[in-house]
Parts: structure tokens; C-alpha cells; sequence
């Protein structure tokens, strides 16, 4: 019986994972990949934090934030996480983030979209493989249990009471129980439902959400989905924002600036959505900075730029593609992270704790993550210091055995991409009524042809088509979740923009809930927490 | 294209060759391919698709590549890397990479509030962009015959923690490397190399070296050839008797 068990091991799940063996020594961290595979890693650009206060404050922070969040954010929440920025820098800094420094040897800092002032914190451009690397280094130093390629496949709750969870054991094929008093979920957002236009990590795919939403754990705004506007044509690897920030210029086809390149991101991704539609490219001009401002700040984006598409950032136009880059939507949680399931918590992407509302600025993804992953941690941990239970009787669980019977239909990875494209072009930058209703008769479509279908391999050892099979049941369910949020606000708020109704409603000023009470979905808007 | 990939299942090893007729893809786009559209049981292990994860680290004609950042070319070997437990076709166990870094104490053992300066986090800068993607490992000699081998990027994570400021006890880990560590390496360079992040594990151990014999550990490879010396001139003196003499 453990104290806490962690389910994810990105920034969220890793900061939890210390805060709580802070207060007791029985945690578990269980992932489906290894910690340092997260996706986390790819965090190129930073993390927010006012540090010059004769330029910045926090107050600026705060407004910058709730702005951005078109009014959904919850000011309560976003207060929280930017007063205590500067004490998550500081703890970072502690473990051994190695920040980069100004010349006077103090943080250094960048501007990013959104804000006027610089104030995004950063390790070069390895900002997230910096942080969760060292972070890491910090888990084994203090001797913190790890279960990796375990895949979270269900939670263990009766009569409304958490109990534990099942997971998958990669490795031998069996499926395990697990308790524990309280559990943390970190597993990453849901941006594989538009899996061949992401630039997420092959593993973020939403299972956290779906799993909390079969067992009526109330979710909230998963209409918001955020676009990056710059990720490479062709293979939607992410050019972070401080290229922007640094002085990058987009042009297009006729080599015009057509966007100011530095406001929010989902005004930009609309922008350049609109040139691609009308058949032309956008590109990314680089051209006129610095060597040595490309060489100190942006040395992974260059890298990226001649592996992957071999060009020469000081010769050629990058040719850049809009990409899903950031889920809004989560499970919903207050400030102390709790679910609407009592002893149940939730922190980073996966999470709707109402700092991002209908639209996150860049580098506050970072500070989200580390900062209610070690509330999240703290919290669990101590309720679960005052929490009597018992092991309950094992629960009998066939899934997999199930999984491997079936017959072989559709294959599941035409299903998959079938999904992304339809929700691509459906449920894009741009949504409308009829897009979205045509939608749903497609993600029927793929739901049935899901049932009918199984995997080929039935082997038990290291079977990874089982997880893949599992994940794409989750995005499944997620990717419809989204398409009935995405109907059912009528108005254009942040990165959700209806054609069909392009202002802002005031009567929409609420964040979406969506929740499944004995097998009926349930859809409403609230105010913010 | 014709792509050769050596598969491994629960029971045998084996030699399999696909064609793709797609250009200008990545070798891991490749193995997508292969999986989504040929065969499904192909596994192997992916992330980031933009070599900052590590986990798509395999061999592509015997030498190691991230599979994401590797551009893919006609007429290839594909295998999974060297060094490790196979588990099934190009994926290798990883279980020890956590051990390793525990032995080691790759990590900031006591924190000190100093100023730190640009060139001090420069200093740490590349060794700290390690992704733990093993290439290091698979190419590694001294690792191949020795498991408890701290290897190349343990011992470069230790420099990193040795340089970095913050750190104000070093002795620990400078300890925790004396043994398979620092001294068993070869400095053969293979591991700097084979490194996609351009780390050169082999100049950051006899840096830790240096850093040791500085601070008064003594280089057990001199030792053992004064002991040689010994040995040779004491047979020499007292029996007459020199397996090494002619
Ligand atoms: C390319 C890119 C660049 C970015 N740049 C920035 C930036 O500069 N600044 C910023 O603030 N934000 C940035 N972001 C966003 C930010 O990186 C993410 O929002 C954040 O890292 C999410 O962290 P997390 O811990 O919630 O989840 P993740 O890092 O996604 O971790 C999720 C974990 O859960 C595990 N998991 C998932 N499902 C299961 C399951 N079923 N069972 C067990 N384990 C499971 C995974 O294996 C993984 O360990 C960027 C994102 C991307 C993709
Ligand atoms: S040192 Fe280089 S090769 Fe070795 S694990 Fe780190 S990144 Fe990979
Ligand atoms: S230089 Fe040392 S650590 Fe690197 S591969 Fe050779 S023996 Fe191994
Ligand atoms: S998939 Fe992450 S390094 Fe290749």
C-alpha cells in the first residue's frame, strides 16, 4: 500500500514525485515510457517568472495571463502560480537547473508572445530537457520508486472511494493492481487526437483524461486546443517562439510580413492558416539575425532546421506548417489540484486548473506544471498522512486477454490517422457547425470500426500494439468530448474560433464541463472555479 | 527503398527486409511506415520525433543513430543497440540507466548559495544536454565486458555536477567514481563520436581525472605499473626467476 502513486513522469508527475517524498516514503511513480522520454523534454523556449521588477511586475504577470485566457482564467489560481513564480525558479535553480545567465550573473531572460516585458527564464533553447533531466538526477538521488513502461488502464474506485488503479506491464503483458491513499494523475495532454499535425510526443495521448472521464471525474474546456504557428512543413517538429522572439520574421510566398510575429499564438497560427488555405507558404526568415544571437539562443532550432529539413538558417526560408502544440482542456481541478474524486489529484498538461482558460501563453506551461506538481504532491501526501485504509479484494480484470481475442479489422494506425485528418480539418483552427456535426458521424464511424477490430501480434512479451490499441480507445473518446465542446460553444474565444459565430459572447464567459453520470455525457458551463 | 531490420521475438533472431517507396524520410518514419503499413509487429521505441527524447537511439549500419534525426537511405542495416539486453526487435532494456547515475551520484549532493556567473553555467552548458539516449553505451568497449562500468554518460553527468557551482561537496562524488569509473575507460573516443549531442564523454573523464588527482586520489594505472616494476625486479633480484625476460 502506498501513500501516493503518481501516474506520469513529465514535469508535473517528477515535481510531485519530490514534493511528496518530502512527506513520506512511500511513493510510486509509474509511467508508460521512461522519465527522461516524457515529453517535457521538448520544451524548447522557457519558463515565465517576473525577476526584473523595475521592468515587470507580478501584476503584470497575472493580467498578461488572465488576458490571454480571454477571461476563463480563474485570477485566484493564476495569482498563485505567478506570486510564487520566483520561489519555483529559486527551486529549480536549487536542484541544479543550470538557467542561463545575463552578464551581471543574474537569470537570463527572454521575451516571448504575449508580453511586453522579458520574462521567460531558460537554459539555452533545453529549457524542459534541462529541467526534467535535472529533476531526475533529483528523483534517484533520493531514492524514489519508479515502475516504467507501465501503462495506467484503469482506476480502482467504488462507491465514489478511490481505491487504486490497473496498469499494464509492458514487459510481461500482465496487468497489475496497485493501491494506494491517494493518487496523482500527470499523464500529459491529448494532442495525438490530431496525431499527423502535432508536435507532441508520440505518447501524449489523452489517457489520463479518458480514463478519468469513465469514471465521472467531471472535465472542463477541452474545446481549447492551441496551435503553435511555427513547426516545420512536413514533419510538425516545433520551431520554439524565441525564434520570433529573437527577431524572425514570417513572409510569405511574395516575401511580405503579413502577422505581427510576436502576438498571441493563436492569431498568428490563424494567419498563417488562412495564406496555406489560399494555397500559399509561409516561411519563417531568419536570415538577418545575429550568428552569434543564434549561436547563444537558439543552437537546438538550428540543429533542427539542417537534420531535419537541411537548411541554412543564415541562407534559406524555413517553410513552416500550424501545429496542435498545447491541450487547454483537462481534468478539472481547483487550486490544491483535487479532482472532483475525493483523494484523487491532477497537475500539469492533463489538468484544467483554470490558469489557461481558453488560451495558455508560451513559457507558462512550465511554471504551471512545477508549480501545482508540487502543490499537487504536497497535498496528496498529506492527506494521506491522516487516510486509514484497508486492501481491497483483487479485482479480477480481463482487458487484455479481451484485446488479444479479437479479430483483426481495420487496422488500428489507419484508424488513428483517419481520426487526426478528420479532426484536422474539422475541428482545426477554424470550426463551424456543420464542420463539427460532420465530425461526429466520422468519429462514430472510426468508434464502430475500433470495435471491430483488434491486433495482430498476440504475443505477451513487450506487446506494444496493446498500448497503442488502448491509446487509441482513449483518443477516441477524447476526440469526440472535444468535438461536442467545440458544437456547443457558439462564439470564438482564444484558440477556439467558430466562423460561424467569430465574436466573443459574453454569455460564454464560463469555462465548459463535461462529465459522464451513469453512461449519460453531461455538458455545462460553469464559472470559473 | 530496401531497408534491412534485425528482428527479435520471444523465440528466435532473425533478418527481415522491407521496401518503401517513399524519399526523404527519416529512418523513423521509415519503421512508422513499416509498422502502420506492412508489418504491425514491428517494435521499437519513440517520442519526440525531434531528437530531444533519446528513446529512438538504434543502430543504422552499425553505427548509432536517433532514428528520428537519421535521414533514411537505400540499402540499410537496422539494429537495435549494442551492449544492452535485447528485449524485442530494436528494443533494449534501460533499466540500469537509473543505477548507474545513483552510483555515481550524478547529481547536486549539497546545495551552496553562490553567485554564478555566465561563463560558470557555459561551462556546464553542453555536458547538460545529455538526452540519455545510451549511443554512448553501445559503442563503448570497457562497457561491453564490464556491466558495473559507470560509462560515458554517467561520468559525464558527474562532470557537470562537479563543475557546476552550486555543488559544495565534491569529494563524494569524485569517490563514487574511483572504481569502474574514471580509470577503467580506454579514452578509445568511441563514445564521443557516437554522440548526437556532440558531448565528449572521453574528454570529460580525464578531465575527472585530472579533477581526482588534484584532489589527492591517485591514478590506480600508474600504481599497478610501479607494482609491475616491483614485482619484475624483486623476481629479478631474489630468484632469478622473470616470466617476462628472454
Ligand atoms: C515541442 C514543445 C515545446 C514546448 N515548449 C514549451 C516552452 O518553451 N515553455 C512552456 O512553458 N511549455 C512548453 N511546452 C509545453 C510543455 O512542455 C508541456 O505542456 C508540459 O511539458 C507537460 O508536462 P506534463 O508533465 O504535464 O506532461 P508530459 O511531459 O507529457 O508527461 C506525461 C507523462 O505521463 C506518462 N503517461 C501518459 N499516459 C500514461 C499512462 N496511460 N500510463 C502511465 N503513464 C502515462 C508519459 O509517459 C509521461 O511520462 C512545449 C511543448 C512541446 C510539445
Ligand atoms: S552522452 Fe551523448 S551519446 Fe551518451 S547518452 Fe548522453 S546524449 Fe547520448
Ligand atoms: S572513451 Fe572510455 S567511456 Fe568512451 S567509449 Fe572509450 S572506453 Fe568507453
Ligand atoms: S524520438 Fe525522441 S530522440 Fe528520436
Amino acid at each position: 500500500m502506498y501513500d501516493v502513486i503518481i501516474v506520469g513522469s513529465g514535469g508535473a508527475g517528477l515535481s510531485a514525485a519530490l514534493s511528496a517524498k518530502e512527506k513520506t516514503n512511500k511513493v510510486l511513480v509509474i509511467s508508460k515510457t521512461y522519465p527522461t522520454h516524457s515529453q517535457t523534454v521538448q520544451a524548447q523556449g522557457g519558463i515565465n517568472c517576473v525577476l526584473d521588477y523595475e521592468n515587470d511586475s507580478i501584476s503584470n504577470h497575472i493580467n498578461d495571463t488572465y488576458k490571454s485566457s480571454k477571461e476563463l482564467g480563474n485570477i485566484n489560481t493564476i495569482k498563485k502560480m505567478c506570486e510564487s513564480a520566483q520561489k519555483t525558479i529559486i527551486w529549480l535553480d536549487k536542484l541544479g537547473v543550470p538557467f542561463s545567465r545575463d552578464n551581471s550573473g543574474k537569470i537570463a531572460q527572454r521575451y516571448f508572445g504575449g508580453t511586453k516585458a522579458k520574462r521567460t527564464c531558460y537554459s539555452s533553447d533545453y529549457t524542459g530537457l534541462k529541467i526534467i533531466h535535472t529533476l531526475y538526477d533529483n528523483c534517484i538521488k533520493n531514492n524514489i520508486e519508479f515502475l516504467n513502461e507501465h501503462t495506467l488502464i484503469d482506476l480502482i474506485i467504488n462507491e465514489n472511494k478511490y481505491l487504486g488503479i490497473n496498469v499494464f506491464n509492458l514487459l510481461s503483458g500482465e496487468v497489475i493492481d496497485l493501491y494506494s491513499k491517494t493518487l496523482i494523475i500527470a499523464t500529459g495532454g491529448y494532442g495525438n487526437i490530431y496525431s499527423t499535425h502535432t508536435t507532441n510526443s508520440v505518447s501524449t495521448t489523452g489517457d489520463g483524461l479518458a480514463i478519468a472521464f469513465k469514471h465521472g471525474i467531471k472535465l472542463s474546456n477541452l474545446e481549447f486546443i492551441q496551435f503553435h504557428p511555427t513547426a516545420l512543413k512536413g514533419t510538425n517538429t516545433l520551431i520554439s517562439e524565441s525564434a520570433r522572439a529573437e527577431g524572425a520574421f514570417l513572409i510569405d510566398d511574395e516575401g511580405n510580413r503579413f502577422v505581427d510575429e510576436l502576438t498571441t499564438r493563436d492569431e498568428v497560427a490563424r494567419a498563417i492558416k488562412i495564406k496555406i488555405d489560399n494555397g500559399e507558404n509561409v516561411y519563417l526568415d531568419m536570415r538577418h539575425i545575429n550568428a552569434n544571437i543564434i549561436k547563444e539562443k537558439m543552437p537546438q532550432e538550428q540543429k533542427l532546421i539542417k537534420d531535419i529539413m537541411n537548411l541554412d538558417v543564415h541562407k534559406d526560408l524555413i517553410p513552416i506548417v500550424p501545429a496542435v502544440h498545447y491541450t487547454m482542456g483537462g481534468i478539472l481541478t481547483d487550486v490544491s489540484c483535487e479532482t472532483s474524486i475525493k483523494d484523487i489529484y491532477a497537475c500539469g498538461e492533463v489538468a484544467q486548473n483554470n490558469t489557461h482558460g481558453a488560451n495558455r501563453l508560451g513559457g507558462n506551461s512550465l511554471l504551471e506544471i512545477i508549480t501545482f506538481g508540487k502543490i499537487a504532491g504536497n497535498n496528496a501526501a498529506e492527506i494521506s498522512l491522516k487516510k486509514e485504509t484497508n486492501i481491497p479484494n483483487k479485482i479480477e480484470f480481463n482487458v487484455i486477454n479481451l484485446i488479444l481475442e479479437k479479430k483483426l479489422g481495420k487496422s488500428i494506425y489507419k484508424i488513428k490517422n483517419d481520426l487526426s485528418e478528420a479532426m484536422f480539418n474539422y475541428a482545426g483552427l477554424y470550426r463551424t457547425n456543420n464542420d463539427l456535426k460532420k465530425l461526429h458521424l466520422l468519429i462514430k464511424k472510426f468508434e464502430e470500426e475500433y470495435k471491430n477490430t483488434g491486433i495482430e501480434n498476440k504475443s505477451k512479451k513487450y506487446n506494444k500494439n496493446i498500448v497503442d490499441y488502448i491509446e487509441l480507445g482513449n483518443l477516441l473518446i477524447l476526440s469526440k468530448l472535444v468535438c461536442q465542446s467545440a458544437l456547443k460553444r457558439r462564439e470564438s474565444r482564444g484558440s477556439h474560433f467558430r466562423k460561424d459565430y467569430k465574436q466573443i459572447n459574453k454569455e460564454y464567459q464560463k469555462i465548459s464541463t463535461i462529465q459522464n453520470i451513469k453512461e449519460r455525457v453531461e455538458y455545462k458551463l460553469e464559472e470559473a472555479l | 527503398m530496401i531497408i534491412s531490420i534485425n528482428r527479435r521475438n520471444d523465440k528466435e533472431n532473425y533478418m527481415k527486409q522491407y521496401k518503401i517507396d517513399k524519399e526523404n524520410i527519416s529512418t523513423l518514419e521509415a519503421l512508422e511506415y513499416i509498422k502502420e503499413n506492412i508489418d504491425s509487429t514491428l517494435t521499437y521505441r519513440s517520442g519526440c520525433k525531434s531528437g530531444s527524447c533519446g528513446s529512438c537511439s538504434i543502430l543504422v549500419n552499425d553505427k548509432e543513430v536517433l532514428a528520428c534525426k537519421c535521414k533514411l537511405n537505400d540499402d540499410i542495416t537496422i539494429k537495435p543497440l549494442k551492449n544492452g539486453t535485447i528485449i524485442k526487435d530494436l528494443v533494449v532494456d534501460l533499466e540500469q540507466t537509473a543505477k548507474l547515475l545513483f552510483k555515481s551520484k550524478a547529481f547536486i549532493e549539497k546545495f551552496q548559495d553562490i553567485n554564478i556567473k555566465k561563463e560558470d553555467e557555459e561551462l556546464i552548458d553542453l555536458q547538460s544536454t545529455c538526452i540519455l539516449c545510451q549511443s554512448c553505451y553501445s559503442t563503448c568497449p570497457v562497457y561491453s565486458v564490464n556491466k558495473d562500468f559507470l560509462g560515458p554518460f554517467a561520468l559525464t553527468r558527474v562532470l557537470r555536477y562537479t563543475n557546476d557551482k552550486k555543488e559544495a561537496n565534491n569529494t563524494k562524488k569524485l569517490d563514487a567514481i574511483q572504481v569502474n569509473g574514471i580509470w577503467d575507460c580506454t579514452l578509445c573516443g568511441n563514445c564521443t563520436i557516437a554522440c548526437p549531442q556532440f558531448i565528449d564523454s572521453k574528454t570529460d573523464i580525464m578531465n575527472l581525472r585530472m579533477k581526482s588527482v588534484q584532489n589527492g586520489y591517485s591514478d590506480p594505472t600508474i600504481q599497478s605499473n610501479d607494482f609491475l616494476n616491483e614485482f619484475n625486479n624483486y623476481n629479478d633480484f631474489n630468484t632469478g626467476f622473470n616470466p617476462n625476460s628472454f
